[in-house]
Parts: structure tokens; C-alpha cells; sequence
């Protein structure tokens, strides 16, 4: 039966290293919550927590009610897709999903069943009497996810399961993980770094940095809402672009760079004004050549500096002054090269403050 | 295309070389071992021809002489060599393999440091030890030396091959639900098992192969290449006919083959070549 997953300010240390600090995260029955973070951003040592394989040095966790922060891995009834598969290595296929059914005592009619069900599910059915060692990559990631599966944890557990694979491999093996965790409907814990993966397959996302967790919430909301500038880079494609910016009486300043405020929307920057703050637009929210009606939007100079071609869009260069926009534009882009005119909508801009970092507004 | 043509020939051309340089001396003298004395001083050729050339009646000898005790001798030696060795040698290589020792990279420097001291510079103390304790010139003693050689390469061995089995592999096998016990049990040993059984067999192979250590530690009670030294080499002032001392190679060298060809394919993540 799967459970409800809550860490209520657990910290690890390594050493003198704070590996994670204070994260209280709570992943609802049947939920996928992707934890998504740079590589030492503490991401799998909180996932490793959850599995047992690490101690907190402060913190509880919690499976429901029950507390399992002392309880060894091998009690707590959890499965685990590592990064590596660990797909035993002396089994057959069949072998290293049954065992872990074999140790909990299940009668063998039915340990059969589970393994042809799960074998099933992942189509490696055939594969069953092979060893790892006659597997692709591909095969043998099915294998891990198989087994994961047939143990029907109280909460499952992946960690980069994907990096492993090659791109179009990967695409393929993303939509079938959420497929079958929608028809399981298992609590998941998914470790990535892959910013899309995350936003393809959670259902809340967790970002951490640093041993710290920066935002929870569902995808739309970290993409559009960024808690801090930390996830506003991190997340999306060709990251946000953000530039320093002085708040004037009618305009965002910063050098060459101008942004008129609409007389529409200048209450809004009125609590700022006259103050120093990070202003951030993603790619897709900057338009060239198509003027803007709406009220809120303000138009731009700068001169293309390079054009990526992307097939079904484009991504844009321009320089204004100092600082570097880049551009998402569908389809093909008319000039080449020289001055083009962009239009912004101011509604669409992410206010940060300078120091802290955060959003505010 | 040509290029690389006369490339291949070339290399096989050295590897064959090689092969030759290094096979032809032993098979020579393990063919020796069965030509008849008189043949071999009067024949005409290095390898005669005629049947009759070829008999079992050197090592015949060679057994009348002692060959046959001394061999079973080395055996037992060899045996309680590979027993102590592995049983001393796994818990220290699983604890450096795992790094569960602080400073392990230092602990094995000074494990194979005691291999720098010559046996031959020990072997008068540790001969004068066995006399006191009542070991010199027994199946006992010798082996308590040997493993005492051999322990250095069985730990870093050992630790090699357990640094190779992947970690996630026994933590897969905790978060599936075993104990720490089955995870070894289920897990870690069967990995390890044929690694630690190359190990094991390369003790023995020093033990096998010792002949400095077990001239001196023993007088009656002589392994194989200490009587085979006494016997045919000092004792009779290098004067015993070639095809015996042949003979004799070919009672050291063949165990020492059969079990290298054994343990090749392990020679590479022995030596941890790759990590």
C-alpha cells in the first residue's frame, strides 16, 4: 500500500559539509514530486534519505504517521531505480526481479505472477532467462524498473534513471515512466537534472541548490512564478534573460537599455522606485517584429549580434548596450541582421532583488 | 589499405617472435625431462628422433630420490598457505576495498612495504624463532612463513577486487530488503568469489614457488624446490645429469602453469588495472 512521504527539516552532513539543510518536503499518496537541482545540490543525499541507505543528522521522516527516520533501508518497504541500473550482475533477469519478492516470503505461484505482470508492463517478457550482461542499456533500465515495480514499494524511488540513455531513448523511456506511474498511481520520488524532465513529469517540483530547497510547486508555477533568480536561470530553455536595472520615474533603466512603464502599469513599479533591481524575461516572452497592441507593452531597439537555427524556431541574439537578449522566435526571422524592434509585455517581466536574490514581483 | 596490411604482419610477426623467445626454452626442457641420459649426452640432435629416446625412468628416479614426499609436502604447505591467507587476508582487503579504513592508501603502502625487506635477510631470525617455539623444520612452521609472504598481495588483492563491485549493487540489495548478512551472502560473495579464488591460487603459487625460506627452515621436512635444490643442485655439487634436473623442472613447473593459465583473465582486476 503506498504512503504519503514527509521530511520535516531533515539535515545531512559530510564532515564539515552541509550536504542538506532544513528540507521539509511532503509528497502526497500516489504524487510525483521531481527533485530537480544542479549535480551537489544534495538532491540524491535527500533521496538516499528516504530510502534508508543515509541517516539525517536532524530531522524526522515520516511514511504516514509512522516515523521510519531510524528505521533501516531493508524495513522500510521502499524501491529504488539507481542511476546505474544496480541490476545484479550473477542473476538472470528473472532472478533479480523475483529475489527481493522471494525475501519478503511470497508463495512462488504468486512471485511468478508479479514478475510476468511487471515483465509485461516494461515488454521484457522475453528477456527474462537473460543475464544483465547480454542487455542494452535501454533493456537493462526496464529491467531496474521492472523490479522496482514488482515489489509494489510504499514509495518508489528514482534516481537519474535516465541519464544513462541516449537522447531519443530517453524521450521514449520519459513518457513511459509517467505513464506507468499514473496507471500504478505510486508515491514517487524523482531525482533529475534535467530541467524538462522535470517539468514533463512532476506533479510538484521540488528545486534545491546547495543543500537547500529553493521553490516547491507545480511546473507552471516554478516556470512562471520563480521563487528566486536561481530558478529563474535554471529552468527553461534558453535560460531567462536578466539584466541589472535601475527603477526611474517612467522607465527601467540599464545604461543604453530603456523600458518604458506603460502610464497603464506604473503603480505597479511604484514601491520600487528609485531602486536597484534584477529584471528577468524569458526567450519566448520577447517579439520581434510583431507589434504588441496590448497597453502594456513597451517597445525595443538593439542590433542582431546571431541567429541559432532550431528548425521550428529560432533563437535570437540582440544587443542593446550592454546587455544581451535573447530571442525565441517561431518560425523564421525575416532580417538577419542590423536593427530589429522588440516588443515586451510588461506584465511578463520577474522583478528580483539584487542582494537576496528573491522575487518581488 | 597495404599500409595497415604489413602493419598486422608485422605485429604478428613480433607477437610471434615473442611467443617463441619465451615457449621454445620451456617445452624444450620439459621434453627434456624424458630423454634418456645416454641419448641426451650421445645423441646428435637436441631432440632425437627415435622412440626409444624418450622414458619415464628420470622421474622414477626422481621419486625413489624423495620427490614423491616432497611434492605431497608442498602441497600441504601450499594448502594451509591459501587457508590462512584467506582467511586473514578477506575482512583486510573488504575493509580497504570499501574504504572503510581511514587512510587506507597509507596502510596498504606499509602492507607491501614488509615486501621490500629480502627474505633472505629475515630467514636466520625466523629460523632461530622456530627453533624456540619448537616449528623449525616442519610442515607447520614453513607455512606460518609463507603465509607471512604471501598475505601483502592476497590483501591488495582482495581490496581490488572488492573496490570493483559496485557499491550500488549491495545497496540495491539493502533497499530490496536484505540485512546486511544476506547482502554479503547473496550479493558481495559471489561477486567476489572468483577473484578471491585467483587470489588464493596465486598464494599458493608463492608458496609453490619459495625455495630460499624453505632450504633454510627445514632440513628433513623439504618442499619440492628446496629438495629438488639439495638434491640435485648442492647435494650433488651440480653433477647430477641434466635430464633429472629437467625432470625435476618439470615437477615445479607444471602446477605453476595450469594454474596461471587459470587465473590469467583475473591477473587485470587483481593488479586493479581497471579502476
Amino acid at each position: 500500500m503506498v504512503v504519503n512521504v514527509t521530511l520535516d527539516r531533515v539535515t545531512k552532513r559530510f564532515g564539515s559539509v552541509v550536504a542538506v539543510r532544513d528540507v521539509s518536503i511532503r509528497v502526497g499518496r500516489g504524487e510525483l514530486v521531481v527533485i530537480l537541482g544542479p549535480s551537489g545540490c544534495g538532491k540524491t543525499t535527500t533521496l538516499r534519505m528516504i530510502a534508508g541507505l543515509e541517516r539525517p543528522d536532524g530531522g524526522r521522516i515520516f511514511f504516514d504517521d509512522l516515523d521510519v527516520t531510524d528505521v533501516p533501508a531493508n524495513k522500510r518497504d521502499v524501491a529504488m531505480v539507481f542511476q546505474s541500473y544496480a541490476i545484479w550482475p550473477h542473476m538472470t533477469v528473472y532472478d533479480n526481479i523475483a529475489l527481493p519478492l522471494k525475501l519478503r516470503k511470497i508463495r512462488e505461484d504468486e512471485i511468478k505472477r508479479r514478475v510476468r505482470e511487471a515483465a509485461e508492463l516494461l515488454k521484457i517478457d522475453h528477456l527474462l532467462n537473460r543475464h544483465p550482461h547480454q542487455l542494452s542499456g535501454g533493456e537493462r533500465q526496464r529491467v531496474a524498473v521492472a523490479r522496482a515495480i514488482a515489489f509494489s514499494p510504499k514509495v518508489l524511488l528514482m534516481d537519474e534513471p535516465l541519464s544513462n540513455l541516449d537522447a531519443l531513448l530517453r524521450l521514449h523511456a520519459r513518457a513511459e515512466i509517467k505513464r506507468l506511474q499514473r496507471k500504478l498511481n505510486m508515491t514517487t520520488v524523482y531525482v533529475t537534472h534535467d530541467q524538462i524532465e522535470a517539468m514533463v513529469l512532476a506533479d510538484r517540483i521540488v528545486v534545491m541548490n546547495k543543500g537547500v530547497v529553493q521553490q516547491v510547486g507545480p511546473p507552471d508555477e516554478v516556470y512562471n512564478k520563480p521563487a528566486n533568480i536561481f530558478v529563474a536561470e535554471f529552468i527553461g530553455t534558453p535560460p531567462m534573460n536578466l539584466f541589472k536595472a535601475k527603477v526611474e520615474d517612467e522607465a527601467l533603466v540599464a545604461g543604453d537599455l530603456k523600458l518604458e512603464i506603460p502610464e497603464h502599469s506604473s503603480k505597479v513599479f511604484e514601491s520600487l522606485r528609485g531602486k536597484t533591481v534584477v529584471v528577468g524575461i524569458r526567450p519566448e516572452h520577447i517579439h520581434l517584429d510583431e507589434k504588441l497592441t496590448d497597453l502594456d507593452s513597451v517597445q525595443l531597439e538593439g542590433t542582431i549580434e546571431l541567429v541559432e537555427n532550431l528548425g521550428s524556431e529560432e533563437v535570437v541574439h540582440v544587443r542593446v548596450g550592454d546587455v544581451l537578449l535573447k530571442a525565441k522566435h517561431p518560425g523564421r526571422l525575416a532580417t538577419r541582421e542590423g536593427l530589429v524592434k522588440m516588443y515586451i509585455n510588461i506584465r511578463n517581466l520577474h522583478v528580483f532583488d539584487p542582494e537576496e536574490g528573491i522575487r518581488v514581483m | 589499405m597495404a599500409r595497415g596490411f604489413t602493419k598486422s604482419i608485422l605485429s604478428y610477426l613480433v607477437a610471434i617472435s615473442i611467443v617463441v623467445w619465451i615457449l621454445a626454452p620451456i617445452l624444450l626442457s620439459l621434453l627434456s625431462a624424458f630423454i634418456r641420459v645416454e641419448y641426451y649426452y650421445g645423441g646428435s640432435s637436441i631432440i632425437p628422433l627415435s622412440p626409444q629416446a624418450y622414458t619415464l625412468d628420470n622421474i622414477r628416479l626422481l621419486l625413489i630420490l624423495g620427490a614423491h614426499s616432497a611434492l605431497i609436502r608442498s602441497f600441504q604447505v601450499g594448502v594451509i598457505v591459501v587457508i590462512l591467507s584467506v582467511i586473514l587476508g578477506i575482512p583486510a582487503g573488504y575493509a580497504l576495498g570499501r574504504f572503510i579504513l581511514r587512510g587506507g592508501g597509507t596502510v596498504k603502502l606499509i602492507i607491501l612495504s614488509f615486501r621490500l625487506i629480502p627474505v633472505a635477510l629475515i630467514t636466520v631470525p625466523i629460523a632461530k624463532l622456530l627453533l624456540t617455539v619448537g616449528l623449525y623444520d616442519s610442515v607447520v612452521g614453513l607455512a606460518l612463513v609463507h603465509t607471512a609472504l604471501a598475505l601483502p598481495f592476497v590483501i591488495l588483492i582482495t581490496a581490488n577486487i572488492f573496490a570493483s563491485i559496485p557499491k550500488d549493487l549491495e545497496e540495491a540489495g539493502l533497499v530490496f530488503g536484505m540485512s546486511r548478512f544476506q547482502v554479503l551472502l547473496r550479493i558481495t560473495a559471489p561477486l567476489a568469489l572468483p577473484g578471491i579464488t585467483a587470489s588464493a591460487l596465486f598464494a599458493f603459487l608463492i608458496s609453490w614457488n619459495e625455495v630460499f625460506a624453505a632450504s633454510v627452515l627445514t632440513l628433513t621436512e623439504r618442499t619440492l624446490p628446496a629438495f629438488v635444490i639439495s638434491a640435485l643442485g648442492g647435494g650433488t655439487r651440480g653433477v647430477a645429469p641434466d635430464p633429472f634436473k629437467f625432470a625435476a623442472i618439470l615437477f615445479l613447473v607444471l602446477p605453476a602453469i595450469l594454474i596461471m593459465a587459470y587465473i590469467r583473465r583475473y591477473l587485470i582486476v587483481m593488479w586493479g588495472a581497471t579502476r
